[in-house]
């Protein structure tokens, strides 16, 4: 009874995945034996790792699947720079593209790490960045367009809770300095160059804390 | 107080990249809210924050923040108050507090006042429950229940320091102050494009917004899921005002005026739930309050071979009009 039980609630938990997932097309499995050369910085559970100083690898797992796709296009384009993932991405087919984008997808979510060495006063901050934002400068808030609990809204807005700090904080300063561009109407963009340090590091930390499902 | 007026005064400029750092010097999406014109009345509401840092009596400041959570979060009241996809932030941005985003703190001092869309003085909360009854095609919060008193309490707070029956008319940042007269008549199909290349990502083709895990994200801006026929915002000099100011999200003001009239064109020329006031005939209800509303919207006119707003659908809710709205005289009985 307990196994049936169990056996539901996956089932379930699938059909829920489904439903709320977006409409890429791929072979998941397939999209599993490409992830080969993906493995040494995105993990084997795609949970990425947070590198301190360095180029932090995001967390993959758990990521809309369109949402992933449309990156490794923009990299392999150009539109998205991305010196580390262009050389891998060159190497993937379109179809390989969206099975490791459905891949990914579909596997569960890692916590986030990079949050730890921070003050609770830079956590109210962050969340209040995240949860109210701070209108007094135009800043919205991370909530408005990532979607409830920020942990996406359709195949535009990706989840970020649960993300590594570093890697949050490097797309928000490469978008200030006009490095990334890749988003739509420049969204993002317009909200990143009204942040300052002391915000980026707030609210990078505070969204790497939060269940990323 | 005084700094912090002074970094509002920045944003609503529109000079944030002054105030952050000099190094900004190259700022892309400017906020470029127009500037307080000499002599207007410029209020920065309180906030939150501010709100712990009064001496209010501690049950006070738990109704105004109860106020602000269903400001904010109005969905709360969904299948009770609310029948649609809105919440007060929704058209009222930031936090109800943003100039040339439907500021609410005006009401609280302006009201009571004669209202012309129903012809007789209205007080703060009659003002709220039309909203309700409109813009959140729903049954407004009994007047005096707790949920009402929170609202008009929250913004009151907002009014914080600005004297009663000030002149609405000087205010900086009032409601969603009319655009210029279109260069060109309003077009829908020029609106259409205008849509599509900014409104459609979050808003979707349909109109139908965004729902992720059963939760609001972007609202419906027509369709079931949206503001009925007698809503504010379907005239086109109020939605026009509202998209130029505030939209897209994060980038205010980057729309021409044109296109900011021509995009309000097309949204208010989809159906949507029927008028509260509806009459049974759409002509009809269209002439009975065409001066003081409807000469501003397509409700009731054929656009595109469609006459809008001509069928029984209430959308969400089971009722057309909420009893609450009726005529007031204020005679001895």
């Amino acid at each position: 009874m307990k196994k049936y039980q169990c056996m539901t609630l996956i089932a379930a938990g699938l059909s829920l995945a489904i439903s709320s997932a977006s409409a890429l097309e791929g072979d998941a499995q397939a999209g599993k034996e490409a992830t080969v050369m993906c493995v040494a910085c995105h993990q084997g559970d795609g949970g990425g790792m947070n590198i301190p100083k360095g180029e932090s690898w995001p967390a993959l797992s758990g990521l809309d699947a369109d949402y992933m796709y449309k990156q490794l296009q923009d990299i392999k384009s150009g539109a998205r720079e991305s010196v580390t993932m262009q050389a891998f991405v060159s190497t993937l087919t379109d179809k390989q593209m969206r099975d490791v984008s459905v891949y990914y997808s579909q596997l569960p979510a890692v916590a986030g790490k990079g949050g730890e060495d921070v003050t609770e006063e830079e956590l109210a901050h962050g969340e209040k960045l995240a949860m109210q934002g701070d209108w007094d400068r135009y800043i919205v808030p991370c909530k408005s367009c990532h979607g409830p609990n920020n942990q996406g809204a359709g195949q535009h807005f990706p989840g970020i809770a649960g993300q590594h700090a570093g890697y949050i904080s490097d797309q928000l300063h490469a978008w200030k300095k006009g490095k990334r561009h890749n988003d739509p109407q420049h969204l993002m963009l317009a909200i990143a160059e009204r942040l300052d340090d002391n915000d980026i590091r707030a609210v990078s930390a505070w969204l790497s804390r939060q269940p990323a499902q | 107080m005084r700094n912090r007026t002074f970094l509002f005064a920045q944003a609503i400029a529109g000079a944030v990249a002054l105030s952050a750092s000099a190094v900004q010097a190259d700022i892309q999406y400017p906020v470029n809210n127009p500037q307080p014109k000499e002599g207007q009345y410029v209020h920065v509401p309180p906030t939150m924050e501010d709100l712990e840092k009064t001496e209010f009596h501690p049950e006070l400041k738990r109704v105004i923040r109860r106020g602000y959570d269903l400001f904010m979060n109005t969905q709360q009241l969904r299948g009770k108050n609310v029948f649609n996809s809105m919440n007060c932030s929704s058209c009222h941005m930031g936090e109800g507090r943003l100039p040339f985003a439907g500021p609410v703190w005006p009401a609280a001092v302006i009201l009571p006042n004669y209202r012309p869309k129903n012809d007789h003085v209205n007080n703060l909360e009659e003002r709220i429950a039309g909203c309700f009854s409109y813009s959140m095609n729903g049954q407004p919060p009994e007047y005096g229940s707790d949920d009402m008193i929170a609202l008009a309490a929250y913004h009151q707070w907002l009014a914080k320091g600005v004297p009663i029956y000030s002149s609405g008319k000087n205010m900086y940042g009032r409601g969603y102050p009319k655009l210029a007269e279109p260069e060109q008549k309003m077009d829908y199909q020029r609106g259409k494009k205008v849509y599509e290349e900014n409104c459609m990502i979050c808003h979707s083709s349909d109109g139908s917004g965004l729902v992720q895990n059963g939760k609001e994200v972007f609202p419906a801006v027509w369709g079931d899921r949206s503001y009925n026929w007698g809503a504010g915002i379907t005239r086109h000099f109020t939605l026009s005002s509202f998209v130029k100011h505030n939209m897209p999200l994060g980038q205010p003001n980057t729309l021409t005026d044109q296109q900011a009239w021509d995009v309000a064109y097309y949204i208010n020329s989809h159906e949507r739930p029927q008028e509260p006031r509806y009459t049974g005939n759409v002509k009809e209800t269209r002439e009975k309050y065409l001066d003081s509303f409807h000469v501003h919207t397509n409700y009731g006119l054929k656009v595109e071979g469609r006459l809008l707003g001509d069928h029984k659908n209430t959308g969400e809710k089971d009722f057309l009009k909420p009893d609450v709205l009726r005529p007031r005289t204020y005679t001895a009985d």
